[in-house]
């Protein structure tokens, strides 16, 4: 399959199947445990963090809701009574216990600062549109970043002396750098596009011509703001990979035996992928984190808008519920590529008979 | 030593990297001998536009001197005629029954604009004629008082200044071709990048910022590649039971994205402790993992070497191994994972203060707070003041860029194979 490691397929065949599968099966053993114990390790950290901000939620919520003129006792009364609908009045233990029974049966709890909603309902609202954005964004630009790299890596002579540097800048410009640019230049002046949001105000969702075309409108912005902000980072990154596997031995041992530069560049590219790959499981993992910022300046309706209300208000039930999801997120998808890489990647296949 | 670090500025891209670097450094250090006004001094309200602001009142006060620029009167025309008075004379001039195909209010057809209207308006007319539009005494009144703004620019009519209340009240006279000194006149300022929503001098707070952003950069950086490095070396060079415990904890790390802890333990902090450098803190104690793998899988590759087998054959303590034998065969790439670290420490900072988890201080600012200002005070929508975040980004921009210039020179002078 890969031109490099033809030996280790033969190796493989003349262990024979028994030896495999039983190396196998102690390397998913390893990985799962991992996962498992990290999984864990993630859902603590996750419960304790929060918890240990000074200030109580509580106090703020009543505060907020009750009548100026209201009594001493009738605070007492409401604070204890939001105090026991939270679970706040029990001790840590019970708290934990709560939010592990929270985490099970799918509710999250509720939110502090949108009481009596739960948590899983405005997580809910948001991770649809989170995901349609997100996905296909990256997609796109994993696609157009890692054909620049390759074409860069390619004809080197011509990019390397005039569009590294500027490609160098324009990677260097922060997310949200460039997600307000774009907002400015082609929302704010322009005007092509709206401002905010991701269909117009006062718009009910349906399946009317009407209301997809405003989502569509109000889609192009944050969609190209990450566009443009993964190709930068892929195509360096496919570049030097590129770069580094073109300088390879088996490249120019390949090149002695008189193979077409055609086939070589078929197997280079196909090898430099595969950190590239890595990168494009982590990026979707971290899908929810990464929105965090184009849906904050964009007002986009997602998770990371979700987040950014949850931080703003204190509201430690969505925040913890949003973190945990980001974190088993990103934790699924290094566990499916450790997975994946246990087929696909000879070197690692090879490692398993260790 | 010397020859790596001749090597090192041979490089071009190195060489430019630290060359923007330390201008921006110099920059920080020398503006304040300059200008020394507190950063955070409020100099007005709300947004104003770049630019230099003269005293109204002050130039009052000042020597008058007659200056006889020729095209003054245009440019007073231009900038007291609005666009709906060109919009007015237009309209009447076409209620008239005036050819007006070759009008319009923008600034070059001024010149034909006017000599229509002198051309064509009379007053005696107006008020005997009453045009399609024009009936009611309150539009041709209107139209007297552009006809005075264009006779009174053209033929220099002195404008009256009282000063004063009752017996006391002085008047002066000013003329359309008096002029002050802006030197003289007492309370002028010049501000290159105008005010922020605060009304304060942006070019000032963002050499402040930028100083800060830089401290928070350096201190992260240099926790996140000690911890790192610190962490590596232990777990790669003693291996066994420390490794696994050690590169347990890596793996939480790793797992639960950087950006996520940050945000969860910057909240457990709490907003009053919130200070630049528990910022600082926080972002480096949270980003150390991906330097203390690499550096890990370099001691292992290293521990086994000749040249360390002897030394541990000749009785060295642990300490001097790791000193003498391992550090200096990783101390590039230390120097390299440093630099990144310092870049994005800056970068997580602005993120950070972006969502409103900032340093949550009034004496100083940052990069990443004065774009939460921006974004908080409507700069990019509302108010479309360029200059309250753009020249941040820029600067954002412009530190990544030069240290990561810096990186890839120095990639270049230690792994010969991506040289060209």
């Amino acid at each position: 399959m890969i031109l490099p490691e033809a030996g280790h397929g033969r190796f493989s065949v003349e262990r024979g199947h028994s030896t495999m599968t039983k190396g196998m099966r102690k390397y998913f053993k390893k990985k799962i445990f991992w996962f498992v114990i990290t999984l864990i390790a993630a859902v603590i950290l996750n419960f304790i963090l929060p918890r240990l901000m000074p200030g109580d939620p509580v106090n703020a919520i009543v505060g907020k809701n009750i009548s100026p003129n209201a009594t001493q006792e009738q605070i007492q009364e409401q604070i204890a009574f939001y105090k026991h609908q939270f679970g706040l009045d029990k001790d840590l233990f019970g708290q934990f216990w709560d939010f592990i029974k929270n985490v099970f049966n799918g509710t999250f709890g509720v939110s502090y600062s949108q009481y009596p909603r739960t948590v899983a309902d405005i997580i809910g609202g948001g991770i649809w549109w989170t995901i349609a954005l997100q996905l296909p964004a990256i997609l796109v630009g994993w696609l157009l970043g890692n054909l620049l790299g390759a074409l860069a890596a390619y004809k080197r002579s011509f990019y390397d002396k005039a569009l590294m540097p500027v490609s160098l800048f324009f990677s260097a410009i922060p997310a949200f750098g460039a997600a307000v640019i774009l907002l400015v230049v082609f929302a704010v002046n322009l005007k092509w596009a709206p401002v905010n949001g991701a269909y117009t105000t006062g718009m009910i969702p349906s399946f009317s011509w009407n209301f997809i075309s405003s989502v569509i409108a109000h889609y192009q912005l944050p969609f190209w703001s990450i566009v443009i902000i993964s190709i930068g980072g892929q195509a360096v990154g496919m570049r030097s990979m590129s770069i580094y596997e073109l300088n390879a031995d088996y490249v120019k041992y390949a090149r002695f035996l008189g193979i077409k530069d055609k086939k070589i560049v078929r197997y280079v590219f196909r090898n430099a992928m595969l950190p590239q790959v890595t990168g494009l499981a982590m990026s979707i993992g971290a899908m929810v984190g990464g929105a965090l910022v184009a849906e904050t300046i964009f007002s986009y309706p997602g998770l990371g808008m979700s987040m950014y209300n949850a931080i703003t208000t204190s509201d430690y039930p969505v925040i913890s519920a949003t973190t945990l999801i980001i974190t088993i997120m990103v934790l699924l998808a290094s566990f499916l590529l450790d997975i994946i890489y246990a087929f696909i990647d000879p070197r690692v296949k090879a490692a398993q008979f260790d | 030593m010397k020859n790596t670090l001749r090597n090192v500025f041979h490089s071009p891209r190195f060489l430019v990297g630290f060359i923007i670097f330390m201008v921006m450094v110099l920059t920080v250090l020398i503006y304040p001998w300059f200008v020394r006004r507190d950063p955070l001094v409020s100099l007005g309200k709300g947004f104003l536009e770049p630019g230099t602001y003269v005293s109204v009142y002050d130039a009052n006060n000042t020597g008058t001197y007659r200056v006889e620029l020729p095209e003054a009167a245009e440019k007073r025309l231009e900038a007291t005629l609005p666009t709906e008075d060109r919009q007015t004379m237009i309209d009447y001039l076409k209620a008239m029954g005036v050819d007006v195909s070759g009008l319009d209010t923008s600034n070059e057809k001024m010149e034909d604009l006017l000599a229509a209207w002198n051309a064509n308006y009379d007053e005696a007319d107006a008020k005997k004629n009453k045009y399609e539009g024009f009936a009611t005494q309150a539009k041709r009144n209107a139209l007297r008082r552009i006809d005075n703004k264009i006779k009174g620019s053209n033929n220099d009519v002195a404008m009256s200044v009282v000063r004063g209340e009752g017996d006391d009240a002085t008047v002066t006279t000013v003329e359309g071709s008096d002029y002050v000194k802006v030197n003289e006149v007492a309370n002028s300022v010049t501000l290159p990048l105008g005010t922020d929503n605060f009304g304060r001098d942006t070019l000032t707070e963002l050499v402040k910022a930028t100083g800060v952003s830089l401290i928070i950069g350096l201190i992260a950086g240099t926790i996140a590649t000690l911890l790192g490095l610190l962490v590596g070396l232990l777990a790669g060079y003693l291996g066994g039971i420390v490794d696994d415990i050690l590169m347990f904890i890596a793996n939480i790390f790793t797992v639960i994205p950087g950006f996520v802890l940050l945000i969860l333990i910057y909240y457990s902090v709490g907003q009053e402790a919130r200070g630049v450098t528990t910022c600082a803190i926080v972002i480096g104690v949270t980003s150390w993992v991906w330097t203390a793998r690499s550096v890990r899988s370099q001691v292992i590759s290293l521990r086994n070497r000749d040249h360390v087998n002897l030394s541990k054959l000749s009785g060295h303590s642990l300490f001097r191994i790791v000193t003498t034998d391992i550090l200096p065969y990783i101390a590039s790439y230390v120097v390299m994972a440093f630099i990144l670290q310092v870049s994005s420490g800056i970068l997580a900072e602005a993120q950070l203060s972006l969502l409103g988890l900032g340093p949550k201080t009034t004496d100083v600012p940052t990069l990443g707070l004065m774009m939460n200002w921006a974004k908080l005070f409507g700069a990019y929508t509302s108010s479309n003041a360029w200059w309250a975040y753009f020249p941040v980004i820029l600067v954002i921009a412009l530190t990544s860029f030069s240290l990561n210039l810096m990186n890839t020179g120095l990639d270049q002078v230690f792994n010969p194979t991506l040289r060209d």
